[in-house]
């Protein structure tokens, strides 16, 4: 049994989701590969052959793999396929968007978003929004998953596994990559951070919304927004924590203005400890947190950064 | 330009749903369904284009039992011109229903097939993909934005850290994200009116696709439930029980 884990990076740096990728083919068990498919992207292929328990790292590089459309990556993927048993993706946007590609191709089922492994069949995935869990069994010959990244400890990069060239595949042609808007930020990436610190409605505003700087700088902590806080304009996308945006299990999760809708929960329920700050006593959100305090958050907030 | 919309039927959104206490599933039975909020999107969405004249006809399709009868009245209240209905009672997972797609978008031969991103049932997000990849046409995911031009359509996307713009060569599949617009409410006329727009039935056999799952569900159970929590009188003792018991700062 061998598997394949597709890297996941910027053609710069490897990016951390990997590492917890292939946390998840430790688990499953046997040989592991990874591909990084990028654009002058030997810095990723440096970095991923560290990664502890790693037997060789497959680097294709080609012009047609920069942008990551899914068309090209896709066929990338494709041309390996057939020697391995089982066919790994983070769920980020870019593991979502060609996985379910290569699974059609294939004529074989995708498992989505696993949270863990029974056997190397059989996983466990939410659904409904994380209100059930369901263990799957697949019978296909070729198993392509993606894996939650926050259901898996990211493994160590400690490994010297052998890095081999590719041919990468020629463009498909279908689509072509015009421009990206980043989001700056200078704080921790929110799927990794180890505190995150989050608004929601209850902050009221954009500018109210800074009130929680200060918090996120004493935690060294990444910010994040409920989707109401979102669509209210009050915090860019991809803050947003949630079933529809990101999924985070940080040490500590500070829920502030937030209510708790089942869409939110979703997001950040598995966190290891979650305080909330709201003035509705009777906010869902109290139902999970460990640690709750009903108060007034523009007076709450800048005690709590006092205290600290 | 013809668009095909596909419309799934999944429990409201609004619902908090039961596992059944044999772990055979999820307990569906009389609760309130509604249109996949992502699918809402799309459809208001083609209808947009087809407002703005991009479009000339927008068809909603649909794969379940009977009862997608309504899903599909809902998406021509909102504006799509006819409806299809791929009836079937077996239980269809995402490759099932993309295949089932194909052989519909083969049949009309629409330029665009806007999907919701994923349905908030079996959350899977790869029904848009998949039909994708078995068309061979291009794709664009996580839509916040749509504009048609001459053979092409300009997708921006939400992806992780920020925004990017692709260009599809058409036909294409665009999968929507939340943002990509406001679906309107449906008005009482318009209900009225969806009621005599045409809606044909086909079975997946009529199709010649084999619909059997390749995913078996061995058990669904409840998550794990956090141990019920605490409140705190003030700051002073949230800082405490942070510092001194939970030790996370």
């Amino acid at each position: 049994m061998t598997i394949l884990v597709i890297a996941e990076h910027d053609n710069v740096h490897l990016k951390a989701a990997t590492l917890n990728v292939a946390a998840a083919a430790v688990q499953i068990g046997g040989e592991i590969h990874v591909l990084v498919a990028g654009f002058n992207a030997a810095g990723v292929a440096t970095e991923a052959a560290k990664i502890s328990g790693v037997s060789k790292v497959l680097v294709a590089d080609s012009t047609a793999l920069a942008d990551g459309l899914a068309e090209n990556v896709a066929e990338q993927v494709l041309a390996l396929a057939s020697s391995y048993s089982h066919i790994l993706f983070a769920a980020t946007a870019s593991g979502k968007n060609v996985s379910p590609r290569v699974a059609a191709r294939l004529d074989v089922a995708q498992i989505s978003e696993i949270q863990a492994v029974d056997s190397a069949d059989t996983f466990q995935r939410p659904i409904y929004a994380g209100n059930a869990i369901a263990t799957v069994q697949s019978t296909d010959a070729i198993k392509v998953i993606t894996v939650r990244t926050t259901g898996f400890d990211a493994l160590a990069q400690d490994g010297s596994a052998v890095v081999e060239s590719i041919e990468a595949v020629a463009a498909v042609g279908l689509s072509s990559f015009i421009g990206r808007e980043v989001a700056k930020s200078d704080r921790p990436e929110l799927a990794g951070a180890r505190v995150v610190v989050s608004g929601g409605r209850g902050m009221g505003s954009l500018e109210n919304f800074k009130i929680l700087d200060p918090l996120a700088d004493k935690f060294g902590a990444a910010l994040g927004a409920s989707r109401a806080a979102v669509d209210a304009g009050y915090a860019p996308n991809d803050w947003q924590v949630g079933q529809t945006g990101k999924i985070v299990a940080p040490q500590l999760y500070v829920a502030v203005g937030i209510s708790g809708a089942i869409q939110h929960l979703a997001g950040m329920k598995d966190s290891k400890v979650i305080v909330a700050v709201n003035k509705d006593a009777e906010a869902p959100i109290f139902g999970v947190s460990d640690y709750g305090l009903v108060a007034d958050l523009f007076t709450a907030v800048p005690e709590i950064v006092a205290a600290l | 330009m013809k668009v095909l919309v596909p419309v799934k039927r999944v429990v409201d959104y609004n619902v908090k749903v039961r596992v059944k206490s044999d772990q055979s599933g999820v307990d569906i039975a009389n609760v309130k369904m509604s249109m996949n909020p992502f699918d809402e999107i799309a459809v208001e969405e083609a209808t947009r284009l087809k407002e703005s004249g991009a479009a000339s006809e927008v068809i909603a399709v649909s794969c379940g039992v009977a009862q997608c009868q309504e899903t599909l009245r809902t998406a021509m209240a909102i504006g799509a011109d006819r409806g299809i209905l791929v009836q079937t009672d077996a239980e269809l997972q995402p490759l099932a229903v993309a295949k089932l797609l194909k052989e519909i978008a083969q049949k009309e031969q629409p330029q665009l097939i806007i999907l919701g991103k994923q349905a908030i049932d079996d959350d899977a997000n790869q029904t848009g993909q998949m039909l994708a990849a078995l068309l061979g046409w291009s794709q664009a995911t996580f839509a916040s934005k749509i504009e048609m031009g001459d053979g092409i359509a300009r997708v921006t996307r939400e992806v992780d850290g920020g925004l990017e713009t692709l260009e599809l060569k058409l036909p294409a599949i665009v999968t929507t994200d939340l943002r990509l617009n406001e679906p309107r409410y449906v008005t009482l006329p318009n209900i009225m009116k969806a009621k005599k727009k045409q809606l044909d039935t086909f079975t997946p056999e009529d199709l010649g696709v084999d619909v059997n799952p390749r995913l078996k569900t061995v058990k669904v159970c409840e998550p794990p439930a956090r141990s019920a929590g605490i409140k705190v009188p003030d700051v002073a003792a949230l800082v405490d029980k942070l510092k001194n018991e939970a030790k996370v700062i």
